[in-house]
């Protein structure tokens, strides 16, 4: 025995526990498996030293290409942005990593009042009332929006921009196929006249082009048909841009990966989902709240439960239960430390050298350049290689985004172009330089 | 938790606190200088977009956050600190080297838009990590993407619909769960449109056999069964039961929340069911994190293939890895989250089997089932034992006794925490009165587990001569009894000046 390095117990340990028992082998509390069941051959390798495994994960992880290792402009709902030193080792340190839920709040306030804080932050953050304590990803958090969404008015056609994130798009079509809702995909520029009958309009706001949208009038047409409107946003926009509680949206969600949580190749991540005061019966997840304990000190607790599957079941409002708290508690962390200043100045840095880029992309012939219209910190760059330029540009070491016409119905074709806080001049000179040649490489009769 | 050092800020907090609120601690014009510039941005935004509506977020300096968190981390109970003996949670240790491994820069810092040729190492991971969960569940193909146990539950029960629909059988519309299952259960089968249909146990703790075929018919989706059941009893005519089930044309879902128990045991596979869902953060030793993130990929056999969500691992012809197509896998349910799962999660889960080794998690298993069942050999002439039977890696107690005698589950829960140790689950599962659900887990050494059974004693002992000491506990925790009534009466769910 000693085959697992992390169990205790010595061969002497396990002959007094038997012992205790009354037995003289596990074998013998095993009576109800069924006998040619027992003991299977799994087929995994033998174990390892720790230092076996780490030599072993480093040469894994030495095949991939890092983010930081040359010119990036890959973004959309996860974007790499500078996260301070101090965030990993403050949300990291074992007694956030490995605690359990909070269910029991005298031992777990660390962890509660770390959440409640976060529903603070982000609340703050999108001016809306109430914020819950995360969903998976932004995608789920769409899904759920549009759940609740079709409880709170007892429809069910969702109605859900082009333009919106095509992953998120694509798990709220998964979702819809348990209760069969009707979902219907309109150009964001014709979303308000799909109003009618609808439980929601799902808009985003800047879009997955970096668009910037006029989300009150869809609101306003989402509530004159007696539905709701459902906006898609993303953290470090609401710095800068009016936020959704401002718009007359009812449910915010989004990707909270931006806000000091590593890339990690699409996971874990952060499912922002806030309403209205009104709503939050209907809110899916766990959701802190603040109280006192019998002495009348400060405290907090898991609240509104009776909404939750441990209490509820079938009736509750979502199946949710492990959900992404640390994550949480990591966005929490580095809107602390950040503040108003370095979040403004980390959103404005994006925008700034998008247009900058833009600016320059715009002199080369055969390029177009979004919509026309205003945007934020990313953007469409059309070329004659459509998405094909893509790999184009791979071949001189840079990473840009997926190929629009093979992602979204009805927006062309070419590839997403994001700048954030860590996208450099000398960045900005290879891409622009690149997307130069690569297009000026093509034949001219093709062009 | 007692005799834990007060640190004090200064702060003024709006009513007595254990530590200031953020919004306590900040004075506007501090901060830090993480990053700054980009002022040209201003001009680059139309005004009719522009931010019109105050920031108020707080404005504090490095030094204070990182003792603001430090004091709150001093007030968490944690598996780094303690035993936590959660039934059906398994809060095992969670070791470091997982941590680290997941922190690599060829891990953390890629993108899951870069083409595959850029993550060849990520994906033989996950790739890898397919076959092996295929391999320990006793299953064919593994979907990694569910992003924590009740995730994978509506993706299983979503493509139980999608396989009934293929089959031309669309009357299908119930679900049948014991009286015993987690809550998740229930809601992920509503989620998917379902009615639920409740099945009591038997005497032994078991899916009663008799009423479960009396609930099934060609109406009926599957059938959704922990086994271990959450009693912590193995499910003795679990054979008998699949095939019930099979014979009603439904499917066997496995939650896989006691998996811990089976490893090297028996695999689900093995027993008739359909699929298994596993929940890395309890059998794979991967951090709770105070709630999530978790990861729940869903191992399933071979006729449940065409529809599981896209995109899974694939290895081609030539070696290299990459991520299938929508067009490859028509039947597909579609994506049940943004990207291919919560791949952090899945390093550590990876490095934890890696460094077992087959040897290792078959040691786990028989470790995990003497350790409940030496604990209960313990605490057993002190406590009503719900069933009768040797339970697997976790079992059920019932304070009923010490209800007569004047206090209830919650109590001694409360009364554990002052001799030192994380409560166990209580008041579940539902069927068992005043449930003590206690899961030691097979990284808690013998000495610890005798500690623990020594203090459920002494409140055992204090109980039947003066049952309302126990009614204040705990005294030595950071709080005292918090007022859940208040909180969710009039909800105060963020922070708002004075």
């Amino acid at each position: 025995m000693g085959q697992n390095p992390y169990s205790p117990h010595t061969d002497a340990d396990r002959t007094a526990m038997l012992a205790r028992i009354g037995i003289t082998s596990v074998d013998e509390l095993l009576g109800a498996v069924p006998a040619d069941a027992r003991g299977p051959a799994m087929g995994v390798p033998a174990g390892l030293s720790e230092a076996e495994v780490q030599v072993h994960m480093e040469q894994l992880a030495a095949l991939d290409r890092t983010a930081g290792a040359g010119p990036f402009f890959i973004g959309g709902p996860v974007q790499r942005r500078y996260i301070p030193a101090a965030v990993p080792v403050l949300a990291l340190r074992g007694e956030f990593l490995t605690a359990y839920t909070p269910y029991q709040p005298e031992v777990s306030q660390g962890t509660l009042q770390a959440i409640w804080e976060y529903q603070s932050l982000m609340s703050e953050l999108l001016a809306m009332d109430v914020v819950n304590s995360s969903m998976y990803d932004g995608s789920t958090a769409v899904a759920e929006a549009a759940l609740m969404a079709v409880r709170l008015t007892g429809r069910k056609r969702v109605v859900v921009a082009n333009e919106v994130f095509s992953q998120f798009r694509q798990t709220l079509a998964t979702y819809a196929k348990g209760p069969e809702l009707e979902i219907v995909s309109l150009p964001t520029r014709e979303l308000a006249a799909g109003a009618a009958g609808a439980a929601c309009l799902i808009v985003q706001h800047p879009d997955a082009f970096g668009t910037l949208v006029g989300v009150r009038a869809i609101a306003d047409a989402a509530h004159a048909a007696g539905g709701l409107c459902i906006q898609v946003t993303e953290p470090h926009a609401n710095a800068l841009l009016d936020p959704p509680g401002a718009l007359g949206v009812d449910i915010a969600v989004g990707e909270g990966q931006p806000l000091g949580i590593p890339l990690s190749f699409g996971g874990p991540h952060l499912g922002i989902i806030a309403c209205r005061d009104a709503l939050v019966r209907q809110m899916p997840g766990r959701i802190v709240g603040q109280t006192v304990d019998v002495n009348g000190t400060r405290g907090f607790v898991n609240t509104l439960q009776t909404r939750e599957q441990h209490i509820r079941r079938e009736k509750a409002t979502s199946n949710i239960c492990t959900n992404e708290a640390i994550a949480a508690i990591t966005a929490s962390v580095y809107l602390s430390l950040m503040g108003p200043g370095s979040l403004r100045a980390a959103a404005r840095i994006g925008v700034a050298r998008a247009h900058a880029l833009a600016d320059r992309l715009a002199t080369l012939p055969d390029v177009q350049i979004g919509a026309g219209g205003p945007f934020f910190d990313r953007f469409a760059l059309r070329t004659p290689l459509g998405g094909e330029l893509r790999t184009a540009l791979l071949a001189d070491g840079i990473l840009v985004g997926e190929g629009i016409g093979r992602h979204y119905t009805g927006c062309g074709d070419g590839v997403t172009i994001q700048c954030t806080e860590l996208t450099t001049d000398a960045d900005i000179d290879a891409l622009a330089g690149a997307v130069e040649r690569a297009t000026a490489r093509r034949p001219v009769a093709a062009r | 938790m007692s005799g834990r050092v007060r640190f004090e800020t200064g702060a003024a907090t709006a009513m007595p606190a254990l530590e200031p609120l953020l919004f306590e601690l900040q004075r506007p014009g501090r901060s830090g200088r993480h990053v700054r510039g980009g002022d040209e941005a201003d001009a680059l935004i139309p005004a009719a977009f522009k931010r019109a509506v105050p920031l108020p977020l707080p404005e504090l300096t490095e030094p204070q956050v990182v003792r603001h968190y430090t004091h709150l981390a001093q007030l968490n109970y944690s598996v780094d600190a303690g035993m936590y003996p959660l039934g059906s949670c398994t809060m095992k240790y969670n070791p470091k080297i997982n941590d680290r491994a997941a922190s690599l820069p060829g891990f953390a810092d890629i993108h899951p838009h870069q083409p595959d040729e850029t993550v060849q190492g990520a994906l033989r991971l996950l790739y890898e990590l397919q076959e092996l969960l295929a391999g320990i569940s006793g299953m064919d193909v593994v979907t990694l993407q569910p992003a924590a146990g009740a995730h994978a539950e509506f993706t299983a029960i979503l493509m139980f619909k999608a396989y009934h629909e293929a089959r031309g059988d669309a009357k299908r519309r119930r679900v049948i769960v014991p009286d015993s299952a987690h809550g998740t259960n229930p809601a992920s089968a509503a989620m998917c449109g379902f009615d639920v249909t409740t099945v009591k146990s038997d005497a032994r703790g078991n899916v009663d056999l008799d009423a479960l075929k009396a609930a099934l018919g060609d109406d009926v989706v599957g059938f959704m069964l922990t086994n271990p059941n959450t009693l912590g009893l193995f499910e003795e005519r679990v054979r008998e039961v699949c095939a019930a089930v099979h014979a009603a044309g439904g499917l066997v879902y496995g939650d896989g929340a006691n998996l811990n128990a089976l490893l090297g045991v028996a695999r689900p596979g093995d027993l008739g069911f359909d699929c298994v869902h596993i929940n890395v953060h309890k059998t794979f030793s991967t951090p709770h994190g105070a709630g999530g993130p978790g990861a729940g990929p869903l191992c399933v056999k071979r006729h449940l293939e065409p529809f599981l969500p896209v995109p899974r691992v694939i290895k081609d012809g030539t070696g290299a890895y990459r991520r299938e197509t929508a067009a490859e896998h028509p039947k597909s349910i579609g994506r049940v989250r943004s990207f291919i799962g919560n791949f952090g999660v899945l390093v550590r889960a990876y490095t934890y089997i890696r460094t077992l080794g087959e040897e290792g998690l078959v040691e786990t298993g028989r470790d995990a089932i003497l350790a409940a069942n030496y604990l209960l050999a313990l605490v057993r002439q002190s406590y009503d034992v719900a069933y009768e039977r040797s339970p697997m890696h976790e079992f059920v107690l019932s304070a009923a006794k010490q209800k007569r005698q004047g206090a209830n589950g919650l109590d001694i829960a409360k009364a554990l925490i002052d001799e030192g140790f994380h409560p166990p689950t209580v008041y579940f599962p539902l069927i068992v009165p005043e449930a003590l659900m206690i899961e030691p887990t097979e990284t808690e050494p013998k000495e610890t587990l005798d500690a623990f059974a020594d203090a459920l004693l002494r409140i055992a002992k204090r109980i039947e001569t003066d049952p309302k000491s126990v009614h204040d506990a705990p005294v030595k925790a950071p709080l005292r009894r918090l007022d859940e009534v208040a909180a969710a009466r009039k909800p105060v769910l963020r922070y708002k000046p004075a």
